[in-house]
C-alpha cells in the first residue's frame, strides 16, 4: 500500500493530519498498538518538523505485511550540522513553534528512538529528507 | 483508578467525552512541552498541561493518552473537542495550578512515569 500526504510549512492547525490518517490505517490492519504508537509518534515528530522548519513537504508511506517505510521529504532551509541537530536539547525552533509546545530539541532523537531504521540527509538551502522504517511484527521490534 | 473517581476528587470540569470516564489511569505526566510528552512510553497515562491548543490533543492522540487536564483556567476550543471526540480523549478543565493538581493526583495514588 502506498500513500502520500502534503504538509504545509507553518500550518500548525493541520500538522498531525497525516499521522492521524496513518494511525487509522494501521489500526485497520490490526497492527499491535505498541508498534502503532512507535510509528505515529515518530511520524508526528517528523510532520511537526516540516511544519516548524520547512516551506512545504511530502510524506510518502509504504506498508507491506512486514514493515512500514516512511519518507519525509521537505523543501526548506536544510540542516547545516546533522550531528548537532541529533543532540537532545539542541533546537533552532522559532518562538512561535515553542508556543505550540515544540522546539525542545527532542524531535530527531525521539524519532530515532522509536524506529528500527533511521536515515537523514540534508542540503542547506534545499531541504531535508528523513527515511524511517519500523517492523510491524512485535517480535521483530528493535531488530 | 477510573477517570471518573479522579475527576470527582480534583473537582475538574469534564468538557468532552464523558462516555469515556470509565477508563483506567495509572500514570500522570505534567508538561507544557509536547516534545517531552511524546517521549513518554507509559500506558494508561494522563497529561496535565497549561497548553490549550490543538497540538496538545494531537499529541494525546499519537501517544494514546486517556485524558488531558488543562490547568490554570485554560479553555478548551471547539476544534480541540472535535478532535478529542474522534479519539475518545477526555478533556478536563481545572482552575488551579499544575502543582496543585499534581499534588492531588499523587496523593490519590496516581504514579509518576519516572
Amino acid at each position: 500500500m502506498h500513500f502520500e500526504f502534503k504538509v504545509q510549512g507553518g500550518d500548525f492547525v493541520r500538522a498531525g493530519n497525516a499521522s492521524s490518517q496513518v494511525k487509522k490505517i494501521l489500526k485497520q490492519l490490526n497492527v499491535d498498538s505498541s508498534v502503532i504508537k512507535r510509528i505515529v509518534v515518530a511520524l508526528y515528530e517528523g510532520e511537526v518538523n516540516i511544519a516548524a522548519h520547512a516551506f512545504n513537504g511530502v510524506i510518502y508511506v509504504d506498508i507491506d505485511t512486514e514493515r512500514i517505510i516512511i519518507k519525509l521529504d521537505d523543501n526548506g532551509p536544510g540542516i547545516p550540522d546533522i550531528n548537532l541537530a541529533m543532540q537532545p536539547g539542541y533546537s533552532t525552533a522559532s518562538p512561535i513553534v515553542r508556543e505550540m509546545g515544540f522546539g525542545a530539541g527532542m524531535g530527531l532523537p525521539n524519532i530515532k528512538d522509536n524506529t528500527d531504521e533511521f536515515k537523514i540527509t540534508s542540503e542547506v538551502g534545499k531541504g531535508t529528507c528523513l527515511e524511517i522504517l519500523v517492523n510491524l511484527k512485535v517480535n521483530q521490534e528493535g531488530v | 483508578m477510573k477517570l471518573k473517581e479522579l475527576v470527582e476528587y480534583i473537582g475538574g470540569s469534564v468538557v468532552c467525552c464523558e462516555e469515556c470516564l470509565d477508563r483506567e489511569v495509572e500514570f500522570a505526566f505534567a508538561s507544557d512541552l509536547m516534545s517531552d510528552v511524546l517521549t513518554v512510553k507509559s500506558e494508561k497515562l494522563l497529561l496535565i498541561t497549561g497548553l490549550a491548543n490543538i497540538q496538545a490533543v494531537r499529541t494525546a492522540e499519537m501517544s494514546d493518552l486517556q485524558a488531558i487536564v488543562f490547568v490554570r483556567n485554560k479553555r478548551v476550543s471547539e476544534d480541540m473537542i472535535r478532535l478529542a471526540q474522534e479519539n475518545c480523549i477526555v478533556l478536563i478543565e481545572y482552575p488551579g495550578t499544575m502543582f496543585r493538581v499534581s499534588g492531588l493526583l499523587y496523593s490519590l495514588g496516581v504514579k509518576a512515569v519516572y
